[in-house]
């Protein structure tokens, strides 16, 4: 068996997603700018650049601008423009529009374009590259390295080629030690090694719980009579009921396809609720079963996204390193956007990172991170908006969109807000009632062409994982999900995850929990909503998961 | 010893392919791509044969896409020592591919050139048999065991009847069949390295071969959809739907 080797960098970002790729490219920019080789190693726990990427997307362009001003020359793959944009309330029949010209500026779309987040990342991903940045697809950095004094001193990546019990097969390869001035953690929403540091280093003591949804997108070939290209849709309401937060959106993209989402806002209260189910009874609204039928699913991905914003932004900066991205959680909620924002936070991380370097620091806390990182474009962006998701989860749907387009307008006009800034209350595991106060709710049996059982959806996922590695949804207490969260919630993980990895199993009568590993999609869901906040999601081996 | 392993750049087996709506062919935009797993165990063998102290040199040889040079650079992390892209746009048929190994295997003169049985994408399972016929050299396919002993080399094959075993003597082709090893993953300090291994780049005309398909591809069609499994209660009742609905008792 080989050893562990080590190697020093000046940065390590551990995340090839908008955030981390945006910091790895401004940092080498800066570099090379002032003349100096920066070492730049890129981590990436999917198989291929993008490959675990779940987004809408609609791009705000602004920090791509920033960034690389001339990327349409350089082919970025960011070409179909928003051509009409409709915002609609729906109940089980109807769909009401509502006119364009009461939505206040922020929930417009001129000027945004309809991508795939998956190929911009691969995008940049190649112009890393070309830069002389080191990108790795295919590694999971699965653990942090702290030196004696504390501080995070780098990433170790996890081995490969090990069985369900922890001994090497005849396929192990080894880790290796990553040893970084600064460790940049842009893992996108929820983190695992995020969760570990933000814990560690206290780093949300000041700020309320990060708030989360779980967004479940299906990509569909339609009709090219029906298709649209560059329409965007958002909706409200059904098949939501008004204490549940969330709503749909649907993309229209290249070559016929539309990208069509459901968002369920994970402070939901019924245990019963299945963000799955919802997304499939989404699309049996008259006006979305119009769009969709006779064409073919092509596509389906899950991702749990953050959504407390500007309220539950945490501290961004560690001994050694940084959170950027949706692992702090800079998605703005109304505008269903976070790209622009963990690309932004990238930028100027990397603004900050380099001035240390510079220094000749390294191991530390880096200096004003937060007044960096947050004035300016993201503040701009997420401020005005800070009490969308508390209006949200205090009033209802209906009511909520209400304030929140009236808080939005005084924004927009007196630069201020009638309600001032709303708190955030419980995390997101603390919103569960009992099974038995909840209203069951009956999902209609998929028909096989226009909703679908969880299997058959997983498997568009295309995901690769070997069984035989250790299992990577690890139960503090194997005993919680059967002596507590069944009697109490009926397991409401057998219905928040999307991938149907876990099943309550009856053998003579004795219940029992089976972990289905190699179905994850690594969402996160099941991290955050565990009412007993008993289950650890931790890094499989690199290249596992799903290739979108 | 030198030993030349052939690599295609496939279609990743975990991806579900989809046909593109007008048939011409698989749609593969944005599509993750992948070494065949047949040429990674057939590399895996050759760089345990080095290992071993029999083999000296591992030459990596892909013909395909700019893009291919990607799967050469795995290929190089798991332990080749360098490596040759023949750059092809398009489909190119298993004779052309045999051409071209032929110039290189007259180029390189290996010892032995270990070949995946076939490539996943087309499953045509002819570029190691043409080869060996266009080189004149001994061929061992579906190998399952190889063990190299001076200049000639022992293969089980797995067959119909139980396990075949040829005896050839070197230069020879060998064909590796998805038993013969479980073919590492490789290592971030491996893949690092790969980055500074060689990888020469030629092309079709610079070795005098007319890449030009000359089979045409009518139509590509999706496999019909299966039908629903139905749960019969019985075994009379199963009788019965044999005879009567499927008609086949
Ligand atoms: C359904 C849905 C729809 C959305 N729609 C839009 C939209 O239309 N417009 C918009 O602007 N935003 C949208 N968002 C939000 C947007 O996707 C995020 O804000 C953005 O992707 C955050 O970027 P990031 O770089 O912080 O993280 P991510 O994009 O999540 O990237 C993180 C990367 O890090 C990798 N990674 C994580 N942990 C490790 C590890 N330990 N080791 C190695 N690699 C690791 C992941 O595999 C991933 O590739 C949407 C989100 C969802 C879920
Ligand atoms: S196991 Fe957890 S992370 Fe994986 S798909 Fe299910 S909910 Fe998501």
């Amino acid at each position: 068996m080989t050893e562990r080797e080590s190697m020093p960098v000046d940065v390590v970002v551990v995340g090839a997603g908008p955030s981390g790729l945006s910091t790895a490219i401004r940092l080498k920019q800066m570099g090379d700018a002032a003349g100096t080789d920066l070492s730049i190693v890129v981590l990436e726990k999917a198989a291929e650049i993008g490959g675990h990427i779940v987004s809408g997307a609609v791009l705000d362009p602004a920090a791509l601008d920033s960034l690389i001003p001339d990327w349409r020359q350089r082919g970025a793959p960011v070409t179909i423009r928003v051509s009409s944009d409709a915002f609609s309330y729906l109940t089980a029949k109807r769909r009401f529009p509502i006119p364009g010209i009461v939505l206040p500026k922020a929930l417009h779309n001129d000027g945004n374009y309809i991508i795939s987040l998956g190929d911009l990342c691969r995008w940049l991903a190649e112009q890393a590259e070309a830069m002389g940045i080191d990108v790795y697809p295919g590694i999971a950095a699965s653990d942090l390295l702290y030196g004696e004094d504390g501080a995070v001193i780098g990433v170790a990546t996890g081995d490969m080629g090990v069985d369900r019990n922890g001994q090497p097969k005849p396929s192990f390869a080894p880790g290796m030690d990553l040893l970084a001035r600064y460790t940049v953690i842009s893992e996108g929403a929820h983190g695992a090694l995020a969760k570990r540091l933000i814990a560690r280093f206290a780093l949300a003591a000041d700020s309320a719980p990060q708030k989360y949804g779980i967004g479940i997108k299906e990509i569909w070939e339609i009709d090219p009579a029906r298709h649209r290209l560059g329409h965007v849709e958002h909706t409200l309401g059904w098949p939501l009921t008004e204490d549940t937060n969330g709503g749909g959106f649907i993309y229209h993209g290249a070559d016929n396809t539309v990208q069509i989402g459901f968002v369920v806002h994970l402070n939901y209260s019924n245990p019963h609720l299945s963000p799955f189910g919802e997304m499939q009874r989404y699309k049996t609204h008259p006006s979305i079963r119009a769009l969709l039928e006779g064409g073919k699913r092509v596509g389906y991905s899950a991702r749990a996204m953050t959504s407390g914003g500007w309220q539950s932004i945490p501290r961004l900066a560690f001994p050694g390193g940084v959170l950027a991205g949706c692992s702090a959680g800079f998605m703005n909620l109304p505008r269903i956007k976070g790209i622009h924002n963990a690309m932004w936070s990238g930028i100027k991380s990397a603004e900050a990172i380099f001035a240390a370097l510079q220094a000749g620091r390294g191991g530390d806390t880096v200096a004003n991170l937060a007044e960096m990182v947050v004035d300016g474009p993201i503040a701009d962006d997420l401020k005005p908006v800070r009490n969308a998701k508390p209006l949200l989860s205090r009033f209802g749907t209906l009511v909520g969109m209400g304030l929140i387009g009236l808080d939005l307008w005084c924004n927009q006009l007196f630069k201020l807000s009638p309600f001032g800034t709303l708190r955030l209350d419980k995390p997101d595991h603390a919103t569960l009632r009992p099974a038995r106060d909840a209203k069951p709710i009956h999902y209609p049996k998929p028909d096989g062409k226009l909703t679908f059982d969880r299997l058959s959806s997983v498997y568009l996922a295309n995901i690769s994982h070997d069984e035989d590695q250790p299992v990577h949804l690890r139960l503090r207490d194997p005993n919680v999900p059967v002596s507590r969260n069944l009697p109490l919630y009926d397991e409401p993980a057998q219905r928040y995850c999307p991938a149907g990895v876990y099943e309550i199993v009856r053998t003579e009568g004795e219940a029992r929990l089976q972990i289905n590993a190699a179905n994850c999609v690594h969402c996160k869901t099941c991290d955050i909503k565990d009412p007993s906040q008993n289950i650890d999601w931790v890094l499989p081996e690199g290249g596992s998961g799903p290739n979108y | 010893m030198k030993i030349v392993v052939p690599i295609k750049r496939v279609v990743d087996p975990n991806v579900k392919i989809r046909v593109k709506p007008d048939g011409s062919g698989v749609d593969l935009a944005s599509v993750k791509m992948a070494m065949n797993p047949f040429d990674e165990i057939a590399l895996e063998e050759a760089v345990r044969l080095k290992e071993a102290g029999k083999a000296d040199e591992v030459v990596a040889v892909s013909i395909g896409p700019q893009q291919a040079q990607e799967t050469l650079r795995a290929a190089l992390a798991i332990g080749a020592d360098r490596a040759i892209l023949v750059r092809c746009e398009g489909r190119i048929e298993p004779l052309t591919v045999a051409k071209l190994l032929r110039i290189i295997a007259e180029r390189e003169a290996p010892d032995l050139v270990l070949a995946g049985k076939q490539a996943i994408d087309d499953d045509s399972n002819q570029t190691g048999q043409m080869l060996a016929g266009l080189l004149g050299w001994p061929q061992a396919t579906f190998a399952s065991a190889i063990v190299v002993d001076g200049s000639n080399v022992e293969v089980t094959r797995e067959v119909d009847q139980g396990l075949m075993t040829l005896s050839l003597t070197l230069p020879a082709v060998i064909t590796a069949d998805l038993r013969l090893n479980e073919p590492r993953y490789a290592s971030l300090p491996s893949i690092m390295k790969a980055k500074k291994k060689p990888l020469e780049e030629l092309s079709p005309e610079e070795l005098g071969i007319d890449v030009a398909p000359r089979l045409e591809v009518l139509e590509v069609s999706e496999p019909a959809a299966r039908k629903a499994v139905r749960m019969v209660s019985s075994v009379d009742e199963l009788l019965l739907k044999l005879k009567e609905e499927a008609r086949v008792l």
